[in-house]
């Protein structure tokens, strides 16, 4: 094996994990004073990250075919380092907290490993390598969501989490092993050519679905969702809900296209069924959320549905339809999350859509940053979120999925309602005591600019499509 | 850059403008300047459009251009105008000037008012002028979503629950368009989404277009109000600020119209034919349907919306008729209701901010308070009753002579009922003009009340000018329409 080959295929992974291990080395030897630099140098590392590996590397395989990888992984890697960075922008002001001050460097680690684990979930080629990336995925994950242990909300939210993802990861497993007993390998391109679609492999096919359905909050898998969002600190739910999601979604398409290739016919009634569920339920639910962290976990759901609607066709259009609506949907859901978040620090945890009213006349900057993301995330143009919802639609109905677009074309109209109480809370309803006026902090600030000029210039200006474009691949 | 790009691109500019301006003067600048620019264009563009014809271009879009935009799917920025795009830029153009003087009095968050306002122009501009299917449904959109912030902060009654009603269903209705719309493409073999091109092909099976024409006609009819998706009309119109009803009323809906006829009908000549009756029966329902509802309303916003439905109604009906007369007389009555009823809102506007009422029960005797704007509503009511010599006379004659050239009962049977409509038109709006300008003014606090300012004068002095210019002069107009239509319908009956 020739291992000089190690740097430019996994120069993703292996950057990331210097950056680990910097981020450790500086919690170890940073002072008291250090740490108030604890954001600025860890964003400014994952800047160093994405930077370096902004342009794709090749595609090749290494350690006997378990890792493998093509540009677009890289594309997919470069997207998440993104919302992470964005993530510990936001996070800043959090941290700064009282209690959660001395134990920072927690936060990043924890939050690079969730990343790490993406990345090797991406680029594995074998199911053992999968199910580690999963796993490295997961489990720091349990830990950020109960990051306030000392709150109630959410210490009960990480133990929901922590159950949630072991039972799916069992069943994922459990389906692995089927797997594994019908085709005798665990390799993807071996395994691709043994699936003869017998009743044992589409029953292995489902459970590995759940463990993925898990992780993207698909409707019947979600019901962890709203509990932990709502209990998680508010940048751990705007990372569970944008990067995790992001991850698990590609991962599901290139895995259903590469190894369940001759299930398709299985794989797409199931995405078709819990598709039309993830959309209808989460938007049904989403009307009568008072709680904005748990409305947008609802919303999430209902988005992770428009995202498998790229799925399903299982065409190059879909793939990047997926990777240029989960870039525009990170863009706007972390906008949002941004100004949640920022609210909260400042007015002492508002985060009820009651809070909001008249949020437009103390705080007008927020207030249309965060209606042009709601908007953004209601498909209005001319903001990319317009874009990304047609081509997605535009694909599954390629595919000939007439009925599922009408369907969820039907319930954009629904999610439109939600958004727009939203903006009519923050613009039209008046309020005896709004969130005061308050200065956001330098972190926030930028994270939202970043956000706000994807919102306003990825629908727009096509050139960030044609280049995923370029590197698509499907069935 | 194509010069046509500079319809949507004012609007852009000026919302640059608005952004920066810091005072209530500088506002008005940017407003009068822009929407100027844009009335100056549309002027310009009439003639140079009308001499290209003289010079013999007989290419059916003109002044055409196209830009790559996202290649996988074959989407174009492509822009080119044929007569009726002209007709109703010129409208729009007017509606968007005088809207901004209708607007002058504005008192509460100005800025934002306009930017919104440059917003909604933005839109309308780009649907008229946009040939590809993407981008005109783009357009489409981008015309939707401010009406929500300008009737639900800057509207007045119940507007939180008009604005959201309104936004919904016209939200549901491009759902289905957006449906339509990848039918359309997709059926015609997915190779192009320039609406020329599509036409050109003709080639989406018929089986197909029984299933995409209903959705895209309903999407659109939706804006245009068809009978029974109507329902959004009257509460927008009623709850929306004067401007915002004048626009709204008197261009996006037209939009709808539109759209009907250059998407649906142009592109779905089979299931046009088959399926018109369907939607013939429902047009004549609104024609008939809302004049009768404008006959027992008391808030004059509301008269005037049901009239609007009424109106649009007879529209989407001349169209279904399929023929070159009735289509002429659609797109006449398209700008003829543009134009009065944009007047028509800007007047209740003016008297509604001096009376604070719109109850007919509640107003009588303006006509010696604020004879000025008392003589206005006359000449808009005479226009929408269709008083030869205004524009509704011309729409409404040639709509109707068109529609009963075809020969078979049923269409003339509905022809007769649309008929009717002229009769219960008169008997709404004489019956107002009656109670609230003339007679004894009843309210004492009324005799106090002053009469138009200059700015609101200039505003009704030029939407009269343009309603009693197209019904003394309609014919530049019609033959600019004529030629067009002609070759639309052509291609429906081909």
């Amino acid at each position: 094996m020739d291992y000089t080959s190690i740097f430019p295929l996994m120069r993703a992974e292996l950057t990331l994990t210097a950056i680990l291990v910097l981020v450790f080395l500086y919690d170890l030897i940073a002072g008291k004073r250090g740490h108030r630099w604890f954001s600025a140098v860890t964003c400014g590392l994952l800047l160093v990250q994405v930077a370096v590996n902004l342009v794709p590397g090749p595609a090749g395989e290494l350690f006997g075919g378990m890792f493998r990888t093509v540009p677009m992984d890289g594309v997919v890697k470069s997207v998440l380092s993104i919302g992470a960075l964005i993530v510990c922008l936001q996070a800043d002001r959090w941290l700064q907290r009282e209690d959660t001050h001395h134990k920072q460097g927690e936060f990043y680690i924890l939050t690079l490993s969730t990343l790490l684990g993406m990345y090797f979930m991406i680029s594995a080629g074998h199911f053992l390598m999968f199910f580690i990336g999963l796993e490295l995925a997961s489990v720091p994950m349990a830990c950020l969501v109960a990051f306030d242990k000392y709150r109630h909300h959410s210490a009960e939210a990480g133990a929901k989490y922590i159950l949630c993802a072991l039972f799916s990861s069992g069943l994922m497993l459990f389906g692995i092993s089927f797997l594994y007993g019908t085709t005798g390998t665990l390799y993807f391109d071996d395994m691709a050519g043994r699936l003869t679609a017998t009743p044992l492999e589409i029953m292995s096919l489902v459970f590995f679905f759940s463990g993925l359905g898990f992780k993207i909050s698909l409707v019947p898998f979600h019901l962890w969702t709203a509990d932990a969002y709502q209990g998680a600190p508010t940048a751990v739910t705007s990372y569970l809900s944008v990067v995790s999601k992001a991850s698990a979604a590609f991962v599901l398409f290139t895995t259903l296209v590469k190894v369940f290739a001759p299930l398709i016919e299985q794989w797409q009634t199931l995405l078709w069924i819990v598709t039309v569920l993830s959309i209808t339920v989460a938007n049904l639910f989403a009307l009568r959320q008072k709680d904005l962290k748990r409305f947008m976990a609802f919303s999430s759901i209902s988005q992770a549905g428009y995202i498998m609607l790229a799925v399903i066709g299982g065409n190059a259009l879909g793939m990047t339809s997926l990777v240029f609506y989960v870039l525009v949907y990170m863009a706007a859901n972390l906008a949002v999350f941004g100004v949640l978040s920022t609210v909260e620090q400042h007015s002492g945890g508002r985060v009820s859509l009651e809070d909001y009213n008249g949020f437009y006349r103390t705080n007008p900057k927020l207030a249309v940053m965060m209606m042009l993301a709601l908007f953004s995330l209601a498909g209005i143009p001319p903001f990319a979120g317009f874009f990304s919802k047609f081509f997605v639609f535009a694909s599954a109905f390629k595919a000939g999925f007439y009925v599922l677009v009408f369907i969820a074309l039907l319930n954009t109209v629904i999610s439109l309602y939600y958004y727009l109480l939203i903006v009519k809370a923050m613009f039209i309803t008046p309020s005896d005591e709004p969130i005061a006026t308050f200065r956001s902090d330098v972190g926030t600030r930028i994270s939202l600019a970043m956000c706000m000029a994807g919102v306003l210039l990825l629908g727009v200006v096509s050139a960030v499509y044609d280049g995923i474009n370029a590197l698509s691949f499907g069935l | 850059m194509n010069i046509l790009s500079l319809f949507p691109a004012v609007p852009l500019v000026m919302m640059l403008g608005l952004w920066l301006s810091k005072s209530r003067r500088q506002i008005h600048t940017v407003m009068v300047a822009g929407s100027t620019v844009l009335l100056a264009l549309a002027i310009w563009l009439v003639f140079h459009y009308l001499g290209l014809r003289e010079a013999g271009e007989t290419a059916q879009m003109l002044m055409t251009e196209s830009v790559m935009w996202y290649a996988p799917l074959n989407i174009h920025y492509a822009v080119g105008v044929d007569g009726i795009s002209v007709a109703m830029l010129l409208l729009s153009a007017i509606i968007v000037f005088t809207g901004t003087f209708a607007s002058w009095q504005m008192q509460q968050d100005v800025k934002a008012y306009f930017l919104w306002f440059c917003l909604l122009s933005v839109g309308v501009f780009g649907f008229f002028i946009s040939v590809d299917l993407f981008t005109m449904f783009m357009f489409y959109e981008v015309a939707l979503i401010p009406m929500y912030l300008l009737i639900g902060v800057w509207g007045s009654g119940r507007k939180e629950y008009s604005a959201m009603k309104l936004t919904l269903m016209l939200m549901g209705g491009s759902a289905l368009l957006l449906i339509g719309i990848l039918g359309i493409y997709f059926g015609a073999g997915a190779t192009t989404m320039n609406v020329q091109e599509i036409a050109a092909l003709h080639n989406i099976p018929v089986q197909l277009q029984r299933i995409w024409f209903p959705m895209v006609f309903i999407g659109f009819g939706v804006l245009g109000a068809l009978f029974p998706f109507h329902t959004w009309s009257p509460d927008g119109h009623a709850s929306a600020p004067t401007a915002v009803s004048m626009l709204h009323a008197g261009v996006l809906m037209k939009l709808g119209g539109y759209g009907c006829f250059r998407v649906a009908m142009y592109l779905l000549p089979d299931a046009a034919h088959e399926l018109s009756w369907i939607f013939i029966i429902l047009t004549t329902i609104s024609v008939v349907y809302g004049a009768f509802s404008a006959c027992v309303q008391t808030d004059l916003k509301y008269i005037n919306a049901y009239s609007s439905v009424s109106h649009c109604g007879l529209v989407l009906f001349a169209i279904l008729m399929m023929n070159t007369t009735a289509s002429t007389g659609a797109i006449l009555q398209m700008l003829s209701h543009g134009l009065m009823t944009a007047l028509f809102f800007a007047l209740i506007g003016m008297i509604y901010g001096r009376t604070h009422t719109r109850d007919v029960r509640q107003l009588s005797g303006l006509m010696k308070v604020m004879p000025f704007l008392a003589v206005g509503y006359v000449i808009a009511g005479l226009a929408n009753l269709g008083l030869p010599g205004l524009s509704g006379f011309v729409a409404e004659m040639t709509i109707f002579n068109g529609a009963f050239m075809n020969d078979d009962t049923f269409h003339r049977v509905v022809t007769v009922i649309a008929c009717t409509s002229i009769v219960i038109t008169a008997v709404y709006i004489l019956r107002v003009v009656g109670k609230i300008l003339y007679g004894t003014c009843e309210n004492p606090e009324h005799l106090k009340l002053s009469d138009a300012t200059w700015d609101e004068r200039f505003a009704v002095i030029c939407l009269v000018v343009a309603v009693a210019g197209l019904g003394l002069a309609p014919l530049w107009v019609s033959d600019m329409i004529r030629g067009s239509v002609s070759e639309l319908i052509a291609h429906i009956l081909s």
